[in-house]
Protein backbone atom coordinates (compact mmCIF):
# COMPACT_ATOMS: atom_id res chain seq x y z
CA UNK A 1 0.00 0.00 0.00
CA UNK A 2 1.28 3.68 -0.60
CA UNK A 3 2.11 5.98 2.44
CA UNK A 4 -1.07 7.50 3.27
CA UNK A 5 -0.17 10.98 2.27
CA UNK A 6 0.46 9.78 -1.20
CA UNK A 7 -3.31 8.42 -1.51
CA UNK A 8 -4.78 10.75 -4.06
CA UNK A 9 -8.44 9.70 -5.44
CA UNK A 10 -8.20 8.39 -9.47
CA UNK A 11 -9.78 11.24 -10.74
CA UNK A 12 -7.98 14.30 -8.57
CA UNK A 13 -6.58 16.26 -11.27
CA UNK A 14 -9.98 17.14 -12.96
CA UNK A 15 -10.77 19.63 -9.72
CA UNK A 16 -14.53 17.85 -9.21
CA UNK A 17 -15.30 19.03 -5.82
CA UNK A 18 -14.26 23.05 -7.51
CA UNK A 19 -17.13 21.94 -10.32
CA UNK A 20 -20.22 21.02 -8.07
CA UNK A 21 -23.37 22.84 -9.73
CA UNK A 22 -25.43 24.88 -7.44
CA UNK A 23 -29.24 23.15 -8.73
CA UNK A 24 -27.32 19.90 -7.80
CA UNK A 25 -30.58 18.37 -6.26
CA UNK A 26 -32.62 19.00 -9.44
CA UNK A 27 -30.46 17.64 -12.23
CA UNK A 28 -31.48 15.21 -14.38
CA UNK A 29 -28.17 13.49 -13.98
CA UNK A 30 -25.54 13.97 -11.45
CA UNK A 31 -21.67 12.53 -11.58
CA UNK A 32 -19.51 12.69 -9.07
CA UNK A 33 -16.49 10.09 -7.61
CA UNK A 34 -16.57 8.54 -4.53
CA UNK A 35 -13.24 8.88 -3.84
CA UNK A 36 -10.48 5.75 -2.35
CA UNK A 37 -12.81 2.89 -1.46
CA UNK A 38 -11.40 0.20 0.29
CA UNK A 39 -11.90 -3.28 -1.66
CA UNK A 40 -11.49 -6.40 -0.90
CA UNK A 41 -11.83 -8.99 -3.28
CA UNK A 42 -12.87 -12.42 -1.38
CA UNK A 43 -13.00 -16.05 -3.13
CA UNK A 44 -14.29 -19.25 -1.82
CA UNK A 45 -16.47 -21.96 -1.10
CA UNK A 46 -20.30 -20.69 -0.79
CA UNK A 47 -21.33 -24.17 0.35
CA UNK A 48 -18.90 -24.20 3.12
CA UNK A 49 -21.20 -22.73 5.97
CA UNK A 50 -17.92 -22.63 8.20
CA UNK A 51 -16.54 -20.17 5.52
CA UNK A 52 -19.90 -18.07 5.21
CA UNK A 53 -19.81 -17.82 8.92
CA UNK A 54 -16.62 -17.05 8.97
CA UNK A 55 -16.54 -14.34 6.72
CA UNK A 56 -19.96 -12.49 8.35
CA UNK A 57 -18.02 -13.16 11.74
CA UNK A 58 -14.99 -10.86 10.07
CA UNK A 59 -16.37 -8.48 7.92
CA UNK A 60 -19.64 -8.04 9.53
CA UNK A 61 -21.65 -8.80 6.32
CA UNK A 62 -23.38 -11.71 5.19
CA UNK A 63 -22.42 -12.76 1.65
CA UNK A 64 -24.86 -12.61 -1.05
CA UNK A 65 -25.41 -15.71 -2.54
CA UNK A 66 -27.82 -15.14 -5.41
CA UNK A 67 -26.36 -13.80 -8.39
CA UNK A 68 -26.37 -10.16 -9.22
CA UNK A 69 -27.08 -9.34 -5.80
CA UNK A 70 -25.46 -7.49 -2.79
CA UNK A 71 -25.99 -7.16 0.96
CA UNK A 72 -25.22 -4.03 3.00
CA UNK A 73 -26.00 -0.67 2.54
CA UNK A 74 -24.06 2.45 0.07
CA UNK A 75 -21.60 2.24 3.06
CA UNK A 76 -20.57 -0.76 3.45
CA UNK A 77 -21.54 -3.53 0.87
CA UNK A 78 -20.79 -7.01 -0.23
CA UNK A 79 -21.65 -7.61 -4.11
CA UNK A 80 -22.14 -10.95 -6.03
CA UNK A 81 -19.18 -10.83 -8.54
CA UNK A 82 -19.90 -15.00 -9.83
CA UNK A 83 -20.16 -18.22 -7.60
CA UNK A 84 -16.98 -18.25 -5.67
CA UNK A 85 -16.21 -14.52 -5.46
CA UNK A 86 -17.30 -11.46 -3.98
CA UNK A 87 -16.10 -7.51 -3.85
CA UNK A 88 -16.09 -5.98 0.24
CA UNK A 89 -16.76 -2.70 -0.21
CA UNK A 90 -16.20 -0.06 2.36
CA UNK A 91 -16.55 3.63 1.68
CA UNK A 92 -15.39 6.68 3.50
CA UNK A 93 -13.57 4.87 5.82
CA UNK A 94 -10.18 5.37 7.50
CA UNK A 95 -7.37 4.67 5.64
CA UNK A 96 -6.34 1.84 6.56
CA UNK A 97 -9.71 0.28 7.00
CA UNK A 98 -8.82 -2.01 3.29
CA UNK A 99 -5.64 -3.78 4.95
CA UNK A 100 -7.51 -4.44 8.65
CA UNK A 101 -10.61 -5.89 6.92
CA UNK A 102 -7.96 -8.20 5.04
CA UNK A 103 -6.03 -9.07 7.96
CA UNK A 104 -9.08 -10.04 9.89
CA UNK A 105 -10.48 -11.83 7.04
CA UNK A 106 -6.97 -13.97 6.43
CA UNK A 107 -7.38 -14.97 10.07
CA UNK A 108 -10.62 -15.95 10.63
CA UNK A 109 -10.19 -17.82 6.89
CA UNK A 110 -6.65 -19.13 8.28
CA UNK A 111 -7.03 -23.06 6.98
CA UNK A 112 -9.93 -23.07 4.27
CA UNK A 113 -9.46 -22.88 0.61
CA UNK A 114 -9.92 -18.93 -0.13
CA UNK A 115 -8.24 -16.27 -1.28
CA UNK A 116 -8.03 -12.43 -0.13
CA UNK A 117 -7.11 -9.51 -2.07
CA UNK A 118 -6.55 -5.89 -1.43
CA UNK A 119 -7.84 -4.19 -4.62
CA UNK A 120 -8.75 -0.99 -3.06
CA UNK A 121 -6.30 0.92 -5.22
CA UNK A 122 -6.97 -0.69 -8.71
CA UNK A 123 -10.45 0.61 -8.80
CA UNK A 124 -12.08 4.17 -9.37
CA UNK A 125 -15.59 4.75 -8.24
CA UNK A 126 -18.08 7.04 -10.14
CA UNK A 127 -21.45 7.72 -8.57
CA UNK A 128 -24.31 8.43 -11.41
CA UNK A 129 -27.18 9.45 -10.08
CA UNK A 130 -30.94 11.11 -10.94
CA UNK A 131 -33.53 10.07 -12.98
CA UNK A 132 -32.02 10.20 -16.26
CA UNK A 133 -28.91 8.12 -14.78
CA UNK A 134 -30.05 4.97 -16.42
CA UNK A 135 -29.82 6.72 -19.73
CA UNK A 136 -26.80 7.48 -19.96
CA UNK A 137 -25.43 4.18 -18.67
CA UNK A 138 -27.55 2.53 -21.29
CA UNK A 139 -25.59 4.69 -23.86
CA UNK A 140 -22.32 2.73 -23.32
CA UNK A 141 -23.27 -0.64 -21.84
CA UNK A 142 -25.62 -3.80 -22.87
CA UNK A 143 -27.07 -4.47 -19.63
CA UNK A 144 -30.97 -4.00 -19.40
CA UNK A 145 -31.19 -1.51 -16.43
CA UNK A 146 -35.08 -1.15 -16.18
CA UNK A 147 -36.04 -1.94 -12.76
CA UNK A 148 -37.99 -4.58 -14.00
CA UNK A 149 -35.40 -6.24 -15.57
CA UNK A 150 -32.20 -5.43 -13.57
CA UNK A 151 -34.17 -5.66 -10.07
CA UNK A 152 -33.62 -2.01 -9.19
CA UNK A 153 -31.77 -0.94 -5.67
CA UNK A 154 -29.22 -3.87 -4.65
CA UNK A 155 -28.31 -5.35 -7.68
CA UNK A 156 -25.10 -5.56 -9.08
CA UNK A 157 -24.05 -6.39 -12.21
CA UNK A 158 -20.12 -6.51 -14.25
CA UNK A 159 -20.50 -5.65 -18.15
CA UNK A 160 -19.00 -3.18 -19.77
CA UNK A 161 -19.63 0.64 -20.21
CA UNK A 162 -18.06 2.50 -23.26
CA UNK A 163 -15.92 -0.25 -23.63
CA UNK A 164 -14.12 -0.28 -20.13
CA UNK A 165 -14.72 -3.19 -18.05
CA UNK A 166 -17.07 -2.19 -15.05
CA UNK A 167 -18.80 -3.39 -11.46
CA UNK A 168 -22.19 -1.68 -11.80
CA UNK A 169 -23.73 -1.29 -8.43
CA UNK A 170 -27.68 0.12 -7.87
CA UNK A 171 -27.73 1.47 -4.24
CA UNK A 172 -30.92 3.28 -4.51
CA UNK A 173 -34.22 3.40 -6.21
CA UNK A 174 -33.65 7.31 -7.52
CA UNK A 175 -31.82 5.36 -9.26
CA UNK A 176 -28.31 6.34 -8.34
CA UNK A 177 -25.46 3.48 -9.39
CA UNK A 178 -21.95 3.14 -8.68
CA UNK A 179 -19.84 2.60 -11.21
CA UNK A 180 -16.42 0.71 -10.45
CA UNK A 181 -13.60 0.91 -13.01
CA UNK A 182 -9.99 0.39 -13.02
CA UNK A 183 -8.12 3.17 -11.87
CA UNK A 184 -6.42 3.61 -15.21
CA UNK A 185 -9.82 3.89 -16.96
CA UNK A 186 -11.20 6.40 -15.01
CA UNK A 187 -10.40 9.60 -16.40
CA UNK A 188 -11.53 8.09 -19.54
CA UNK A 189 -14.62 7.35 -18.65
CA UNK A 190 -15.58 10.24 -16.20
CA UNK A 191 -15.13 12.63 -19.44
CA UNK A 192 -16.90 9.62 -21.54
CA UNK A 193 -19.87 9.72 -18.98
CA UNK A 194 -19.76 13.96 -18.58
CA UNK A 195 -20.62 14.08 -22.30
CA UNK A 196 -23.07 11.29 -22.19
CA UNK A 197 -24.92 13.29 -19.87
CA UNK A 198 -24.60 16.43 -21.35
CA UNK A 199 -27.88 16.53 -23.04
CA UNK A 200 -30.13 16.17 -19.82
CA UNK A 201 -27.75 18.92 -18.12
CA UNK A 202 -25.30 17.08 -15.94
CA UNK A 203 -24.45 18.52 -13.25
CA UNK B 1 -25.27 -10.27 -32.09
CA UNK B 2 -26.45 -13.27 -29.58
CA UNK B 3 -28.00 -13.12 -26.41
CA UNK B 4 -26.04 -16.01 -24.06
CA UNK B 5 -27.45 -17.09 -20.80
CA UNK B 6 -25.01 -17.50 -18.55
CA UNK B 7 -24.91 -20.04 -16.24
CA UNK B 8 -24.27 -17.81 -13.52
CA UNK B 9 -25.01 -14.40 -14.64
CA UNK B 10 -28.58 -15.45 -16.76
CA UNK B 11 -28.80 -13.65 -20.06
CA UNK B 12 -26.19 -11.02 -21.19
CA UNK B 13 -25.37 -9.83 -24.46
CA UNK B 14 -22.45 -11.64 -26.61
CA UNK B 15 -20.01 -9.01 -26.25
CA UNK B 16 -19.31 -9.48 -22.78
CA UNK B 17 -18.35 -13.03 -23.61
CA UNK B 18 -15.14 -14.44 -25.55
CA UNK B 19 -15.38 -18.12 -27.66
CA UNK B 20 -12.77 -20.69 -26.32
CA UNK B 21 -13.49 -22.66 -29.45
CA UNK B 22 -14.23 -26.56 -29.48
CA UNK B 23 -15.24 -27.95 -26.59
CA UNK B 24 -14.85 -31.60 -25.45
CA UNK B 25 -11.02 -31.70 -26.68
CA UNK B 26 -9.31 -33.89 -24.31
CA UNK B 27 -5.60 -32.85 -23.75
CA UNK B 28 -3.84 -37.05 -25.07
CA UNK B 29 -2.53 -38.36 -21.64
CA UNK B 30 0.38 -39.33 -23.10
CA UNK B 31 1.64 -36.99 -25.35
CA UNK B 32 5.43 -38.01 -25.74
CA UNK B 33 4.06 -41.33 -27.09
CA UNK B 34 1.99 -39.61 -30.07
CA UNK B 35 3.00 -38.93 -33.64
CA UNK B 36 3.48 -35.45 -34.74
CA UNK B 37 0.27 -36.29 -36.84
CA UNK B 38 -1.68 -37.33 -34.33
CA UNK B 39 -0.26 -34.43 -32.00
CA UNK B 40 -1.02 -31.40 -34.89
CA UNK B 41 -4.45 -33.27 -34.77
CA UNK B 42 -4.88 -32.44 -31.10
CA UNK B 43 -3.66 -28.90 -31.53
CA UNK B 44 -4.55 -27.81 -34.91
CA UNK B 45 -7.05 -29.77 -36.46
CA UNK B 46 -11.21 -29.00 -35.65
CA UNK B 47 -14.15 -29.74 -36.70
CA UNK B 48 -16.02 -27.25 -38.66
CA UNK B 49 -19.70 -28.69 -39.21
CA UNK B 50 -22.44 -27.18 -40.34
CA UNK B 51 -25.28 -27.53 -37.21
CA UNK B 52 -24.43 -27.68 -34.16
CA UNK B 53 -21.48 -27.25 -32.80
CA UNK B 54 -20.52 -27.49 -29.13
CA UNK B 55 -18.42 -24.51 -28.35
CA UNK B 56 -16.41 -23.51 -24.81
CA UNK B 57 -17.20 -19.65 -23.84
CA UNK B 58 -15.93 -17.81 -21.25
CA UNK B 59 -18.29 -14.25 -19.27
CA UNK B 60 -15.08 -12.64 -19.60
CA UNK B 61 -16.59 -9.30 -19.01
CA UNK B 62 -18.98 -10.67 -16.25
CA UNK B 63 -18.23 -13.12 -13.82
CA UNK B 64 -15.25 -14.49 -15.63
CA UNK B 65 -16.67 -17.79 -16.00
CA UNK B 66 -16.04 -20.94 -18.16
CA UNK B 67 -19.14 -22.78 -19.61
CA UNK B 68 -20.18 -24.67 -22.48
CA UNK B 69 -22.55 -23.95 -25.41
CA UNK B 70 -24.42 -26.29 -28.21
CA UNK B 71 -25.27 -23.80 -31.05
CA UNK B 72 -26.17 -24.18 -34.24
CA UNK B 73 -23.73 -23.01 -36.67
CA UNK B 74 -26.29 -21.90 -39.23
CA UNK B 75 -28.71 -20.19 -37.38
CA UNK B 76 -26.71 -19.62 -34.46
CA UNK B 77 -30.11 -20.69 -31.94
CA UNK B 78 -28.33 -21.47 -28.56
CA UNK B 79 -29.76 -25.08 -28.04
CA UNK B 80 -28.07 -25.21 -25.11
CA UNK B 81 -25.67 -24.51 -22.48
CA UNK B 82 -24.17 -26.08 -19.82
CA UNK B 83 -21.46 -26.37 -17.35
CA UNK B 84 -17.59 -27.61 -17.61
CA UNK B 85 -17.02 -30.89 -17.07
CA UNK B 86 -20.25 -32.35 -17.63
CA UNK B 87 -21.12 -34.05 -21.06
CA UNK B 88 -23.10 -32.41 -23.50
CA UNK B 89 -26.48 -32.88 -23.80
CA UNK B 90 -28.57 -35.05 -26.16
CA UNK B 91 -29.63 -33.19 -28.86
CA UNK B 92 -30.57 -33.88 -32.66
CA UNK B 93 -27.88 -33.49 -34.74
CA UNK B 94 -28.84 -30.92 -37.86
CA UNK B 95 -28.93 -31.50 -41.00
CA UNK B 96 -28.10 -28.95 -43.69
CA UNK B 97 -27.45 -29.85 -47.10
Amino acid sequence: MVENYLRQSALAHLGLEGRAATDEAEAPVRLHERVLPAAVNLRGDSDDPGFLEAVKLAAGLDLPLAPNTTRGDERRAALWLGPDEWLLLHHDAEPDAESRLAAKLREALAGRHSAVTEVGESLACIRVAGPRAADVIAKGCPLDLHPSVFGGAGRCAQSHLAKTAVTLHQVSHEPAFDVYTRRSFSDYLWRWLSDAAREYAEA
Amino acid sequence: MLLITCPYCGPRCESEFSNGGEAHIERPKDPASLTDAEWAEFVFLRDNPKGLVLERWNHAQGCRRWFNVARDSVTYEILAVYPMGSPPPALEPRRYV
